[in-house]
């Protein structure tokens, strides 16, 4: 399934959050999107999976307008892994599983054999079928993420939509989670945090600062000292060529016009310089 | 204490669901038959079941004393006990799912403070003689009208969030809560102050075969319609986003689910008074039984309901016979002690997932 993003922003209160973005994803095409926090990354992502309707432009699936086709259908395409807060209610792995395929659910919210084989075939993937019966809030952060994946695989999507899959993981399953994704055949749009790992998993890098599109193209075009350095005001160092791309990150305290970073002001080696 | 809060079932039961629900199911129908027969005078089971069934199969009423006892006093207050406990359990699991707290209940909302109001205004000026059905009626509005005023505050562009709703209800609640002791410490008469404590705190007394189709009606349909709708109620716990990405339309869902609410705290509180407790207990027991799926926890949250009311019913009427407790106080004693254990157990729960 193709994903354009189309000249789209998005107001949230009274605030432009995301300013004429333009972004597709071909399908079964991996684009991850990277930025410093509040860029507008999960804004953007929520634009998706419909949760805020873009002020102006479109975001179309197969060239058929999102905001146009019934929520329950637009649904059924797209899957979500989420950064979700705990409820306090107590679901079981394969209940909350289940809740994947509420898009697919008749007037009854009866369960057919598709339904289960989907759900029985969502945790098979994700290495959950032997925790079903777990409750989800007894499982260590990096099961709770896959159960949160299952759920998205649960609905069968087209698209998947991942808002930073691998916060709170080691660096195994960080890798884990990201090879299960890259390996389904289904478009996906990640936003990361992590430089290499977008570098590594994903076909098309799309750089927001500040609400706005900064570069997208292939990691090796877009992920470079300047655009790096500009966007996350740090000073970078690329290593790899053509192949798989590395980074050395320092904090850059380099202040035009005086104005520095926050985490500048004690840091001796501060250069400080006047545009006068 | 400690030992014993350790020892509560936090994983969900082993018990096969369908047994569980028939055994529920069971003691619900032996409980209104028992409950039936005690009393003032006791009358033994097998012969109320006998005038229960010559009843229900079309026979004519009798006048022996027993069958006047059974028939026309205990049997519907006995199964209003049942409807007005299962009505208000699930009512407590339908907000807490839709506030996402699992410590709401149908009373946060304002519900039965906005009852009392219409119920004391009714009280203090007397027009309680204008016919038996003034004071459900009133209490009905009070509390429709009370939940209209939350959520239209509550509401902002149509959407209805948790935090929102909660406060919102809450400060409603004292006002209302305001009013209703105001006009109590206002009036002289102290037959009318008696009569308003009395309602605050719930009872079934008076109860007779006209009190209870709507309130049945409701609970059932209620009930019925729930159901059909248990996999979406899973998906909203989830919040707006989740919601939202699963779609469905929270919003929407939300306004159906209060209304319906609404609906059913309403035709219970007006016949019962305000009974506290029950639902916020029962759904939290259903839950730590089959768990918080609620395709699962629903038909368990209305038969327990039925049941624990039920008894704290009887438990009303016959501990200071021929005197009568109000309800309210028999589910506090035993929901407080009840709730307190929950809550430690949750606690114990929260830690060890930090």
């Amino acid at each position: 399934m193709r994903l354009d993003i189309d000249s789209v922003s998005i107001m949230l209160g009274g605030r432009e959050v995301i300013d004429d973005v333009s972004l597709t994803v071909p399908s079964g095409r991996f684009a991850a999107l990277v930025g410093p926090n509040g860029s507008g990354k999960s804004t953007l992502l929520r634009a998706v999976y419909r949760a805020h309707r873009p002020h102006a432009g479109t975001v179309r699936l197969d060239d058929r307008d999102l905001w146009s086709i019934p929520t329950a259908h637009a649904a059924r395409s797209v899957g979500v892994l989420m950064q979700e807060q705990h409820t306090g209610f107590e679901f079981t792995v394969a209940e909350t599983v289940a809740l994947g395929r509420t898009p697919h659910l008749g007037f009854f919210d009866r369960f057919t054999r598709t339904d289960r084989a989907a759900i029985a075939e969502a945790l098979d993937r994700t290495g959950l079928t032997r925790y079903a019966r777990r409750r989800v809030g007894e499982l260590s952060g990096g099961e709770r993420q896959r159960v949160l994946l299952a759920r998205a695989l649960a609905g069968e999507p087209r698209l998947l939509v991942l808002d930073e899959p691998t916060n709170h993981l080691d660096v195994r399953h960080q890798l884990d989670i990201l090879e299960l994704v890259r390996d389904l055949e289904v478009t996906v749009l990640a936003a990361l945090h992590s430089l290499d790992l977008a570098a590594t998993y994903a076909d098309t890098v799309a750089v927001l600062r500040a609400g706005r599109l900064v570069a997208q193209g292939p990691a090796a075009d877009v992920l470079t000292p300047v655009t790096i350095g500009e966007v996350f005001e740090v000073d970078a160092t690329v290593y790899g060529d053509g192949g798989r791309l590395q980074f050395a990150l320092r904090p850059r305290c380099v202040c035009p016009d005086r104005r520095c970073h926050w985490s500048c002001r004690h840091r001796t080696e501060t250069v400080l310089t006047d545009a006068r | 204490m400690t030992a014993i809060v350790q020892k509560l079932p936090l994983r969900a039961v082993a018990v096969p669901y369908p047994a569980l629900v028939a055994v529920l199911a069971a003691t619900l129908a032996a409980s209104v038959v028992i409950a039936t027969g005690i009393g003032a005078v006791g009358v033994p089971a097998g012969e109320v079941v006998g005038i229960l069934a010559h009843h229900l199969t079309g026979g004519g009423d009798g006048t022996a004393t027993a069958e006047v006892i059974v028939w026309r006093l205990r049997f519907p207050r006995v199964l209003l006990g049942a409807v007005a406990g299962a009505g208000l359990a699930l009512a407590g699991a339908v907000v807490q799912g839709v506030v996402r707290n699992p410590v709401a209940d149908p009373y946060l909302l304002g519900l039965s403070h906005g009852a009392s109001v219409g119920a004391v205004l009714v009280l203090t000026t007397g027009s309680a003689v204008v016919g038996a059905l003034t004071l459900p009626v009133a209490a009905f509005s009070g509390a429709t009208s009370a939940m209209a005023i939350v959520l239209a505050i509550a509401s902002r562009q149509g959407r209805l969030l948790p935090v929102r709703l909660i406060l919102v209800g809450v400060a409603f609640g004292h006002l209302f809560a305001g009013i209703t002791s105001f006009v109590l410490a206002g009036t002289d008469s102290s037959a009318a102050q008696q009569q308003i404590i009395f309602w605050l705190l719930g009872g079934l007394s008076g109860t007779n075969w006209a009190t209870l189709p709507v309130p049945a009606a409701v609970v059932v349909t209620a009930t019925a319609l729930l159901l059909v709708r248990a996999r979406r109620l899973n998906a909203l716990v989830l919040g707006e986003e989740a919601g939202a990405a699963l779609g469905l339309d929270t919003g929407r869902m939300r306004w159906y689910l209060l209304l319906l609410v609404t609906l059913l705290t309403g035709t219970v509180v007006a016949v019962s008074g305000g009974i506290g407790f029950v639902g916020l207990i029962v759904p939290h027991l259903a839950r730590m039984l089959v768990g918080a799926d609620h395709r699962r926890m629903l038909p368990i949250t209305v038969l327990l309901g039925a049941v624990f009311l039920l008894w704290a019913d009887v438990a009303a009427r016959t501990l200071v016979s021929p005197a009568e407790l109000p309800i309210g106080v028999l589910t506090a004693f035993l929901g407080v002690p009840f709730f307190l254990l929950v809550m430690r157990a949750r606690g114990l729960a929260g830690q060890e997932m930090t």
